[in-house]
């Protein structure tokens, strides 16, 4: 068993048991998605985390429910890191009037404003001002709230991007830029996007944001890395920009597999694969002693009796009446 | 008593900020320009000064970002009133304003915040601002379901629409015509709202129903002062918001008149004026006495040169000579020239060249 990084210790304030349970609940939601989504009950295009769910875990025990967050297309992992219901997910991945959006926005418009989850949308790039937006409000309203902003490689590639992250800059607003670099944008590779040499983080870092850089994959460096920039933003120190590397194991779409189709290799797949954050993270806790297989067996039991009460409570939820599709166009005027 | 003062349009923009600032100390304001020496022709006078540059604030040239951090902000609790000094910039943002400020509300099923966001966009017409300084974009965006859309030709309803829109809990794109900057009207002291989606009926008439908005308005009231000469009565129904459209107000004209002639500050295709016929001609078929006319500009984009532009726009005597051609007359239109006493390419002796 060849350990890609040299275990440390882990140290004492890491709540690694928490960072654990919350990896293998994402992977757990996402991968009975990928399953269930051949009854052609989820009528809608579901975009899987499965295989990056240590940047979500990570950055999930570091932020306050009171604090922000905006996501893109590929959002499930982000919404319930943040502490979005479950049911009220899958019950909008199902159309269901019980969906966080009442089967207006699918999955990839995630919502849940009682935990900060601000929305997420399905436009590359879209909500990354958005998040400055919420910046400057924390900021304009004086409270010690961060605005956190998901994004991707491909996200790094829209204009709008520097015209946010220049704003925060300028306006020194609490915003952490979270970036996970999976290194494709759909089967698009980042060497035709970006000139071969460049690190993200690195030409970010030109425009005066601080940043950082880390191993997605590995929960407890994601968690240290993602404390330390929090902290900062609210010590008043500005924005600041995260990359971390991962891979996306599942199609850019869909439930599948596609390794076979040519844009990228299953060795590069089983490379990735040996890097895999969960099983990586579940080692080191058996190692160290921090967690007993036990405790494992019965963290598995509950996540399993809660993703199937979640599927329960989706598929037995009723479908919103057409006259529904009218309503929501605009908020009515308070009198 | 309400108290009415004389006041130009751009006085009156710059009222109703001050109002609404003044009235929720959690709308701010920004956009390029908002506290340089211009002040946006005038109309973010003094707002810095009064309300401080945490609330009065210039910006990055980022068209798009900005409207997405407005768009955030909104979305916890602040109230934002962006400006643009031309509309053609604002197109940079068009994903901010129809993917996100539009669907917010309708694509998470209402259980977001609301996007409390006005943005005024300036459009206009000549001195040779040319293809892409002068384009009267409004039908782009009235047909997005989400927005709303207003166009006030009176400096009263300027200052009584832009009160609305900032007191909105919606988008809205508030369209100033940059000619309409400097007419003077009566604006009625202190708070009030002119409601989005009500038209209004500036001069009433029997015969034929002309609907207009924003600059059209007033060409078509030169219009209607020498069709009465002539015998014919025309009713000019004034739009002020072009989402939602006040169709009680815009049919009934018609059914009563059983003419109509539309007037559009842009080219046909898809426009507002395209938009009134269709609608009339659906709802209101059996009313009309004969084919309604649209008024609008050449399907090209403006040019540049004065040689160019000045048969490009239609102005109130191709207005009054259409109209009378419905009712098989030729009017004398001399005097509405005459009365002009400025090019064809200035508003009025005031304007003295690039904005």
């Amino acid at each position: 068993m060849v350990h890609p990084i040299a275990p440390t210790k882990i140290a004492d304030q890491i709540p690694a048991k928490k960072l654990l349970f919350s990896m293998k609940r994402l992977r757990h939601i996402e991968e009975t998605i990928a399953v269930k989504y051949l009854d052609w009950k989820m009528r809608c295009p579901v975009h899987l985390s499965t295989g990056q769910e240590a940047v979500s875990a990570g950055i999930g025990e570091v932020l306050k429910p009171t604090d922000f967050a905006v996501s893109g297309h590929r959002a499930h992992t982000h919404y319930l890191a943040k502490g979005g219901s479950m049911k009220r997910m899958l019950a909008e991945i199902y159309g269901k009037r019980t969906g966080c959006s009442g089967g207006k926005g699918g999955s990839m418009h995630l919502i849940d404003e009682s935990v900060g989850f601000k929305g997420s949308t399905a436009i590359v790039g879209g909500t990354i001002p958005v998040g400055v937006g919420l910046g400057l409000s924390i900021s304009l309203q004086k409270t010690d709230q961060v605005a956190c902003v998901f994004l991707g490689d491909g996200a790094v590639e829209e204009g709008v991007f520097y015209e946010s992250v220049n704003f925060a800059v300028l306006r020194k607003l609490p915003v952490l830029f979270l970036c996970e670099n999976n290194f494709y944008s759909v089967y698009s590779p980042l060497k035709v996007r970006q000139p071969e040499g460049r690190n993200i983080h690195e030409m970010v870092a030109a425009m005066g944001i601080k940043t950082m850089f880390g191993d997605g994959n590995d929960v407890f460096e994601v968690f240290d890395k993602c404390e330390k920039a929090v902290a900062s933003i609210r010590a008043g120190n500005g924005p600041f920009f995260l990359e971390f590397t991962t891979y996306r194991w599942r199609e850019h779409c869909g439930p599948n597999y596609d390794n076979h189709i040519g844009y990228r290799t299953e060795q590069e797949f089983l490379s990735w694969k040996e890097k895999e954050p969960i099983s990586r993270a579940e080692r080191r806790l058996l190692e160290s002693g921090l967690v007993s297989a036990a405790e494992i067996s019965e963290m598995e039991k509950s996540i399993v009796q809660e993703v199937s009460e979640a599927f329960e409570f989706a598929e037995n939820s009723p479908f919103p009446e057409f006259h529904e599709a009218f309503k929501d166009l605009y908020w009515e005027n308070e009198p | 008593m309400i108290i009415k003062r004389k006041m130009s349009y751009v006085q009156a923009i710059n009222e109703a900020t001050i109002i609404a600032m003044d009235r929720d100390p959690k709308t701010v304001c920004f956009g390029l320009g908002v506290d340089d020496p211009k002040r946006i022709f005038g109309s973010t006078n003094s707002l810095v000064e009064k309300f401080g540059t945490e609330r009065v604030f210039d910006m990055p040239t980022s068209e798009s970002g900005m409207t997405g951090v407005a768009i955030g902000a909104s979305l916890n609790g602040i109230r934002c009133l962006m400006t643009h000094q031309r509309l053609d910039f604002f197109l940079l943002t068009m994903d901010q304003v129809i993917n996100n400020a539009a669907k917010w509300q309708y694509m998470f099923g209402g259980n977001g915040s609301p996007v409390r966001l006005t943005i005024r966009l300036i459009l206009g017409r000549g001195w040779g601002q040319g293809p892409t300084h002068s384009q009267n974009l409004q039908s782009l965006f009235a047909h997005i379901p989400g927005l709303k859309v207003v166009m006030p030709f009176t400096p009263a309803d300027a200052k009584g629409l832009l009160l609305a829109s900032l007191f909105d809990e919606n988008p809205v794109i508030f369209l100033e015509h940059r000619w309409l900057h400097q007419m003077e009207g009566d604006v009625p002291e202190g708070f009030y709202t002119t409601p989005i989606g009500s038209a209004q009926i500036l001069h009433p008439g029997k015969d034929v129903t002309i609907v207009s908005y924003s600059l059209m308005s007033a060409e078509a009231m030169h219009a209607v002062a020498i069709l009465e000469e002539s015998g014919i009565s025309a009713e000019v129904v004034d739009l002020r918001s072009i989402r939602p459209i006040d169709w009680s107000t815009v049919l009934t004209s018609i059914r009563k008149t059983g003419r109509l002639v539309a007037l559009d500050t842009s080219n046909s295709m898809c426009s507002v004026a395209s938009e009134i016929v269709g609608t009339a001609a659906i709802e209101c078929f059996s009313s009309l006495k004969q084919a309604p006319l649209r008024i609008t500009l050449p399907d090209f984009p403006a040019p540049t040169s004065p040689a160019l532009t000045e048969k490009f726009y239609p102005r109130a005597e191709d207005i009054a000579s259409a109209v009378a051609g419905m009712f098989g007359k030729t009017i004398d239109v001399k005097p509405i020239i005459q009365a002009r006493n400025t090019p064809h390419d200035v508003p009025g002796d005031w304007f003295k060249g690039p904005f």
